[in-house]
């Protein structure tokens, strides 16, 4: 099942040069590009896990693509996202914000229902992915994981 | 489920069609355009499109205002005519690349990482200013902005500092010029604790795998430069060109007097004109000569003098003059140091 969030979601993924042009948008428009990874698919899993920190002084698209292309390598099997922060004062949120990386296969998600008081159903979503520890959920081996657990930022020494 | 969502990004299907196919394929990143196995498929337009095939240069090179990019470097450039040579053959270069480009006879990206190395005040640091500009005009770098790095910017203090801190900096540069004044400073060989020699590693790393998105320009003085890149093997050869910066001659360093003051509204009187080269001509001979630097400094102190001596005037109820304002005398310079010492060492005799 494809997970569709953030804008774009039901488009085809994008190509590299798409990206490219989103995140020029972005800079053009003085938005921060930031990127951003996770293993949790469900849909209110709002905060990832940063990429490294946030680029307030891009110029260019490539610099923003650059992190894209380390991010997709580190974690090939995990979802990753650009975000394009606006900063200015009363907006101060994110603006755009799209998928550009997700796990090979998307198991999807199963209901679930609870039984209340009164014969009351209460019904929840729950993404098969997690009940897999974190960084074994789509598959992929424990070195990644352990790779960028070892500091704050992906660049391994 | 349907089946679209499996497909992972990167082994996204493309067809190639004749129109699309000669782009750099997108998806797999650059390099493996580079080994030559896209291509097989597609046709090749060495054979199949006629050698008679005629293109619009003239249009091209009136669009791209190379001839105006060109010609301002000459006018406000003195000297320096191998730092130009090198800028034309670069502009010719990226011409004929794009006309090549227009018949599909695709070529990879030429590499322009540049080292400068030359005395003090040869114009190392102006022209690698000007570096962005010019490559932006001659469509090279899509944004043409020029960062300047130095080894407090690139080198951490600490381990794992300085990975990100360089990559940073480097992804600041992309669509522009990164400029590394003083590139030696960067890798210290004597201290085997020091991170530079990480920096040096990442540097030649994206200068390889991102050569489109940013031109590495390093500068510095010759000697020192020099081991530099004896100590870092790997850098020289990634640099595409060394360019030399000679020491000015005494009519350049006139023209480049002359050419300051005209930006800053002041002239010469022809004594002070007269004076002035002698004034070159002693401290060419003393030592810390600094080419344009000096000359630079020396016309700031003759400003100096200047305003001083108009002060005077004014406080003797002389009436000023705009020629008087914009006018620089013998006398000004004469009052320098260069002059005193040459007396002295000459009454001495």
């Amino acid at each position: 099942m494809k997970i569709t969030q953030g804008t774009f979601s039901y488009l085809p993924e994008l190509s590299e040069e798409e990206i490219s042009a989103q995140i020029q948008y972005g800079i053009d428009n003085g938005w921060a590009v930031s990127v951003e990874f996770t293993d949790d698919p469900h849909p209110r899993n709002v905060y990832w896990e940063m990429w490294g920190m946030p680029m307030f002084d891009l110029k260019d698209a490539a610099g923003g693509l650059h992190e894209v292309k380390r991010c997709r390598e580190a974690f090939p099997n995990r979802y990753v996202r650009v975000s394009l922060y606006n900063s200015t004062l009363t907006k101060q949120t994110t603006a755009v914000q799209f998928i550009v990386n997700r796990p090979s296969f998307e198991p999807g998600f199963r209901l679930e229902r609870q039984d209340g008081p009164d014969r009351q159903i209460r019904y929840t979503l729950h993404p098969y992915a997690i009940d897999q520890p974190p960084g074994d959920r789509y598959g992929e081996s424990r070195g990644a994981a352990s790779a960028f657990a070892s500091g704050p930022n992906p660049d391994t020494e | 489920m349907s089946d679209a969502g499996r497909v992972p990004l990167k082994e996204k299907p493309e067809a190639p069609s004749l129109g699309t196919g000669m782009r750099r394929p997108e998806v797999e990143g650059w390099a493996q355009s580079e080994t030559g196995q896209d291509h097989s498929a597609l046709i090749d337009p060495l054979r199949e499109i006629p050698d008679e095939l005629q293109v619009d240069a003239g249009q091209l090179l009136k669009d791209s205002r190379v001839d105006e990019v060109l010609a301002r470097l000459d006018r406000e450039l003195v000297g320096l005519t191998a730092v130009k040579e090198r800028i034309r053959e670069i502009a010719a270069l990226l011409l004929v690349d794009r006309l090549r480009r227009s018949l599909a006879l695709e070529a990879e990206a030429p590499s322009l990482h540049m080292s400068f190395t030359g005395n003090p005040g040869t114009g190392k640091t102006t022209v690698a200013m000007r570096m962005g500009q010019i490559l932006y005009q001659l469509g090279y770098v899509r944004k043409g902005h020029i960062v300047v790095a130095g080894r407090d910017d690139l080198v951490g203090q600490y381990v794992g500092h300085t990975a990100p801190k360089t990559r940073e900096v480097l992804k600041r540069a992309m669509g522009g010029v990164l400029f590394i004044d003083e590139a030696y400073n960067i890798y210290r060989l004597d201290n085997e604790r020091d991170y530079g020699q990480e920096t040096v590693e990442l540097l030649l790393q994206v200068m390889e795998s991102e050569r489109q998105n940013v031109v590495v320009v390093m500068a510095g003085y010759k000697d020192k430069m020099e081991r530099f890149f004896n100590d870092v093997p790997g850098i020289s050869s990634r640099i595409a060109f060394h360019i030399e910066f000679p020491d000015y001659r005494l009519d350049e360093l006139m023209d480049i007097a002359r050419l300051m003051l005209r930006e800053q509204r002041y002239r010469f009187s022809p004594e002070a004109e007269k004076t002035f080269e002698a004034y070159l001509t002693r401290r060419l001979e003393q030592p810390r000569f600094a080419n344009g630097r000096s000359v630079r400094n020396a016309l700031e102190r003759a400003r100096m003098r200047h305003a001083v001596r108009l002060f005077e005037l004014g406080s003797q109820e002389r009436t000023l003059t705009k020629g008087d304002l914009v006018t620089i005398e013998a006398d000004d310079i004469l009052k320098s140091r260069v002059f005193e010492t040459e007396d002295v060492a000459s009454a001495e005799t």
